[in-house]
């Protein structure tokens, strides 16, 4: 499904991705660690499109995305929860979502979006009962589901997600993950980047760790949980256990 | 000083009161979608006029108007498109000195055309001596045909932004820029498309007032330092604030009048401004905080 080969990109002078390659499989969840400053985000920003590569390929679905604007990339089928939830906060739950269906209102017409509006409230129960609250009065847990709805909207067949746990509460990240396992239930395929490396692990069927932009270890959660290196750097002593 | 001339005060600075909204509004559509002051908004306001004036020898007055306010919005949509769609992350400054340069160019071209003659459309009912008495003051129609078709406008641009996808897509963009991208809209087309709406509402505030102002190629500059003071002393950015900053400055100007030479008019805005960029930077409407957050 996503496909990337000798990836390099960054920030004017600053090279952050050297020479990266991965791939995810339709209906898998894949799962990036690593530490701040690693290259995660900007992994998630070059494949979304807003970060432009710089070398390597990307690949989704076969077709060369390195050089699309994001909102083409969007099209293709390939969506992004931004970090930091990024919602519309002057505008309304139920306007944000709204928005988020605009492939899908182009492609089709106003049913798909009403459709997806119905299928994303019943997925997050709570964003019903805030439907009409300004986005930027929600908690950030509830941001945070609006933020995976509005992607969720365009119909994505591949889910990017850009660290959905940060600063929430143990609980509402546990609710966060539980989602995440359920999007792919349904079908969904989903590339994960966390810092909360054993929930993440848990949760997906591979993983990448990632240090100073490159690869440094692949493979199965099972795997990863169980490497000594990954335990000491990632899954430290101390890191509360949310997942069960 | 008696009732009447009291109120008659009042209805002068109320027409053009939100003449200057409206064009305060125009500033305030770019600059939401844009982050930047488009100092050829007033010229928008003249070419709006000055078109319908000049296609007005060959058309009756509504097609001339609607014409005009096409054309200038065509104007506006290529401008866009030559000067400012290709910049990739423009600063401020250059923006700002963009957009001046538009205007100066935009008012010597219609200095070639229309040369230095004061123009006006014919008033559209009535004709100058014509009036209207409404709660006991005498006005011109005219009046009540610029309060009209600017408050439908004000009304009109709400419910586009509000109900409208297209609306909520500029929105959007004011809001959030990356994240509507990442919702597949078209960020640089919703600039296009503000400069068209910006364009669109000045042209036809400049068709419904130049009956009573008249029209000539620099008119549009006034307009445009008071529709900016406007602009600055509602929040920039916020067109209700814009609507109320509009109606206080006229009002303002017009009593002025009463007790200063009227040579002073203009001074009035620019003190209101220079005050308020001391005073309350963002605005006599809305919060520091509420300053950050664009909203139409």
């Amino acid at each position: 499904m996503l496909r990337i080969r000798n990836l390099e990109s960054g920030y004017g002078s600053l090279k952050v991705l050297r020479k990266l390659s991965m791939h995810v499989s339709p209906g898998e969840i894949v799962t990036i660690i690593g530490a701040n400053g690693a290259g995660k985000s900007t992994l998630l920003r070059t494949i979304s499109g807003q970060l432009r590569a710089r070398g390597g390929q990307i690949l989704f679905n076969g077709d060369e995305i390195g050089k699309l604007a994001p909102e083409k990339i969007v099209f293709m089928g390939c969506s992004l929860v931004p970090e930091g939830r990024q919602v519309f906060a002057t505008m309304t739950v139920k306007e944000n979502l709204i928005l988020g269906g605009y492939v899908q209102y182009r492609k089709k017409k106003m049913s798909a979006v009403e459709e997806g509006l119905e299928r994303v409230l019943g997925l997050f129960p709570i964003l019903r009962e805030r439907e009409g609250q300004l986005a930027g009065t929600l908690s950030g847990g509830e941001q945070q589901m609006l933020a995976i709805g509005r992607a969720l909207m365009a119909r994505p067949t591949l889910i990017m997600m850009d660290e959905p746990s940060m600063g929430l509460a143990p609980l509402i990240v546990k609710g966060i993950f539980q989602t995440i396992v359920r999007l792919r239930e349904e079908g969904n395929t989903v590339l994960l980047v966390e810092q909360n490396a054993r929930a993440a692990l848990k949760v997906a069927d591979r993983g990448y760790v990632i240090e100073t932009g490159k690869l440094v270890l692949e493979g199965k959660s099972e795997y990863l949980l169980g490497d000594s290196e990954v335990q000491r750097a990632y899954l430290g002593k101390g890191y509360t256990e949310i997942w069960e | 000083m008696d009732m009447e001339l009291l109120l008659l005060y009042l209805v002068a600075g109320v027409t053009y009161g939100i003449i200057y909204a409206i064009v305060a509004i125009g500033f305030n559509i770019i600059y939401n979608t844009t982050g930047i002051i488009n100092f050829a908004q007033g010229e928008f306001v003249m070419l709006g006029g000055m078109t319908a004036v000049t296609l007005n020898a060959f058309l009756p007055l509504p097609a001339a108007i609607v014409l005009a306010v096409i054309l200038t919005m065509a104007v506006g949509a290529l401008i866009e498109i030559i000067f400012i769609r290709w910049l990739v992350s423009p600063s401020v400054l250059r923006m700002i000195i963009i957009t001046i340069g538009i205007s100066i160019v935009v008012r010597e071209a219609a200095l070639h055309i229309w040369h230095e003659g004061v123009r006006a459309l014919p008033y559209f009912t009535g004709n100058e001596i014509t009036s209207v008495s409404l709660a006991g003051v005498r006005m011109s129609p005219q009046v009540l045909w610029v309060l009209g078709i600017c408050s439908v406008m004000v009304v009109a641009l709400n419910l586009f932004f509000h109900y409208t996808f297209l609306g909520r897509q500029m929105r959007a963009c004011a809001s959030n820029r990356e994240a509507a991208r990442l919702c597949g809209i078209s960020a640089k087309n919703m600039v296009t498309l503000s400069f068209v709406l910006s364009a669109g509402i000045g042209a036809l505030a400049g068709c419904v007032i130049s009956p009573i102002t008249y029209v000539q190629y620099d008119s549009g500059t006034g307009l445009a330092i008071k529709g900016f003071a406007v602009a600055i002393l509602g929040g920039l950015g916020n067109s209700m604030g814009a609507v109320a900053a509009g109606l206080l400055l006229g009002v303002l100007e017009s009593f002025s009048i009463m007790v200063m030479p009227t040579a002073y008019k203009d001074a009035i805005a620019i003190s209101i401004m220079l005050g308020v960029l001391f005073v309350r930077p963002s605005g006599l409407f809305g919060s520091r905080e509420a300053a950050k957050l664009k909203e139409f």
